[in-house]
């Protein structure tokens, strides 16, 4: 639990880096974090959400109309987001892959 | 928290009504390998018979009170697993380091596999292991054909093990290889009449075991259909009968020549299994993940993913990253292009 905030932080989820890349190589947990938070913001550009890393703790999912959602791993962003834009997010969708193969 | 080897593992025995279930957890109790091993049985039906007939292992039996193990297993096998634990630790039970559940034969697994994974207490201490079905050659077509369970059965295994060869019509025993091989080509096959039935090898089996795992690993891609990108099982098998719950499951593999970038590639299966996870009965695979020398292991089931676990070697000179699904009506070409575009952001991401 975070000392200052009092938020609960779940254990390590299977994406996490660490979990899967050899010492030798692994990067700073926080270069692992902005990777992911990169890459998820390329996808979430399409539905118009943005994902921070907060205090390297958690992530802030925001919605265009200013809403905000803490959200304490990326599987947990899924549900999060669709809720945020009222419909589903599909990564077998067209339109978001043809967006992707584009950007 | 442990490391996810070392925790206790927990096997599940299914299996439609009369498909040997019992049985084969009987041949298996015999095995002095079986001997630190509880069992949790659920009883259904007014005669505990499963029960009865698995007294022997005696203290180490807890029977599961509840009647449809589909509606109220998570609690029960929640309470039960946690009263295991807690008379283990207080050394009222024998000590024992492996847990096997034989479901209801109406189960669908799913739940007991999400309550294992998802109940904090009982992640901290159990780790799924195998799952194990039991398929009577008898009655495999009825078995697969009426029930969505029986399907997700038969998908959600590890290893399943064809029952009654001995009785039922060759005809009926080829036609029930067939379903089984179509429905789970990368699931290991034994025939209880003629295969010896070897404790090691369906329950410690699993790819989390450091003994094991690249066996275990190797036997996923075994089956042909599952080499050289795969084929797609349901152009093999146009469907024919749409109503039929196993026409409409595919199994195919998906395989890439480049490296794959975890981070990427977590993204992916996360937003995959969020949308789709009902659908996505099995997901295995071998990856080449970039800048790792071994291969990284996945396994999920449904909208549950173990741990990654590290090969500590190829165990081919296939280098490529190969990815087993069984599915309900998904599109092989549009997975495999979806994948590829997200892995491409990763290249972006780095280059930026």
């Amino acid at each position: 639990m975070c000392g200052l905030c009092g938020i609960f932080q779940g254990g390590n989820h299977w994406t996490d880096g660490s979990a899967v890349l050899a010492p030798e190589i692994q990067r700073t947990r926080r270069h692992d974090r902005l990777h992911r938070v990169a890459i998820t913001n390329k996808v979430l550009k399409f539905y118009g959400l943005k994902l921070a890393d907060w205090h390297g703790s958690t992530y802030v999912l925001s919605g265009p109309t200013g809403q905000s959602q803490i959200i304490d791993n990326i599987a947990a962003l899924w549900p999060a987001a669709e809720s945020m834009r009222k419909r589903p997010l599909d990564p077998l969708d067209d339109k978001l892959i043809a967006a992707l193969e584009r950007s | 928290m442990a490391n996810y080897a070392e925790l206790i593992p927990v096997n599940v025995i299914t299996g439609f009504l009369g498909s040997g279930k019992t049985t084969l957890l009987q041949r298996l109790l015999r095995s002095p390998n079986m001997a630190r091993t509880a069992v949790l049985i659920n009883e259904f039906g007014e005669v505990g018979l499963d029960h009865l007939l698995v007294q022997p292992v005696d203290e180490s039996v807890v029977l599961l009170q509840s009647g449809c193990i589909c509606c109220t297993i998570r609690d029960d096998l929640n309470t039960s697993l946690r009263d295991l634990l807690s008379k283990r630790q207080r050394k009222q039970v024998p000590q024992f380091d492996r847990v096997v559940i034989e479901t209801t034969g109406l189960a669908d697994p799913a739940p007991i596999l999400y309550t294992l994974f998802a109940e904090p207490v009982l992640r901290h201490h159990f780790r799924l292991g195998t799952v194990i079905t039991t398929v009577d050659a008898v009655n495999a077509e009825r078995h697969v054909t009426g029930n969505i369970e029986g399907v997700k059965q038969v998908a959600l295994a590890d290893h399943l093990v064809l029952t009654k060869t001995d009785i039922a019509d060759p005809a009926a025993v080829a036609q029930a290889r067939r379903i089984l091989a179509r429905i789970n080509p990368s699931a290991r096959k034994f025939d209880a009449c003629t295969d010896p039935i070897d404790a090691l090898i369906l329950l410690e089996s699993d790819p989390y075991d450091p003994a094991t795992k690249s066996a275990a690993v190797q036997e996923w891609f075994k089956d042909e259909s599952l080499r050289d990108g795969g084929i797609d099982k349901q152009h093999q098998h146009p469907p024919h009968h749409d109503s039929r719950h196993d026409q409409q499951i595919a199994s195919f593999s998906l395989s890439f020549d480049g490296a794959l970038d975890w981070t990427a590639f977590g993204i992916w299966l996360t937003m995959l299994l969020n949308r789709h996870g009902e659908n996505v009965l099995r997901v295995k695979g071998i990856l080449n993940v970039r800048d790792m020398d071994v291969p990284i292991v996945i396994n999920g089931v449904q909208h549950l993913v173990h741990p990654p676990a590290h090969l500590n070697a190829w165990p081919s000179p296939d280098r490529r990253s190969h990815l087993v699904f069984i599915t309900r009506g998904m599109d092989q070409a549009r997975l495999r292009r979806s994948l590829a575009a997200f892995n491409r952001l990763s290249v972006e991401a780095v280059a930026a």
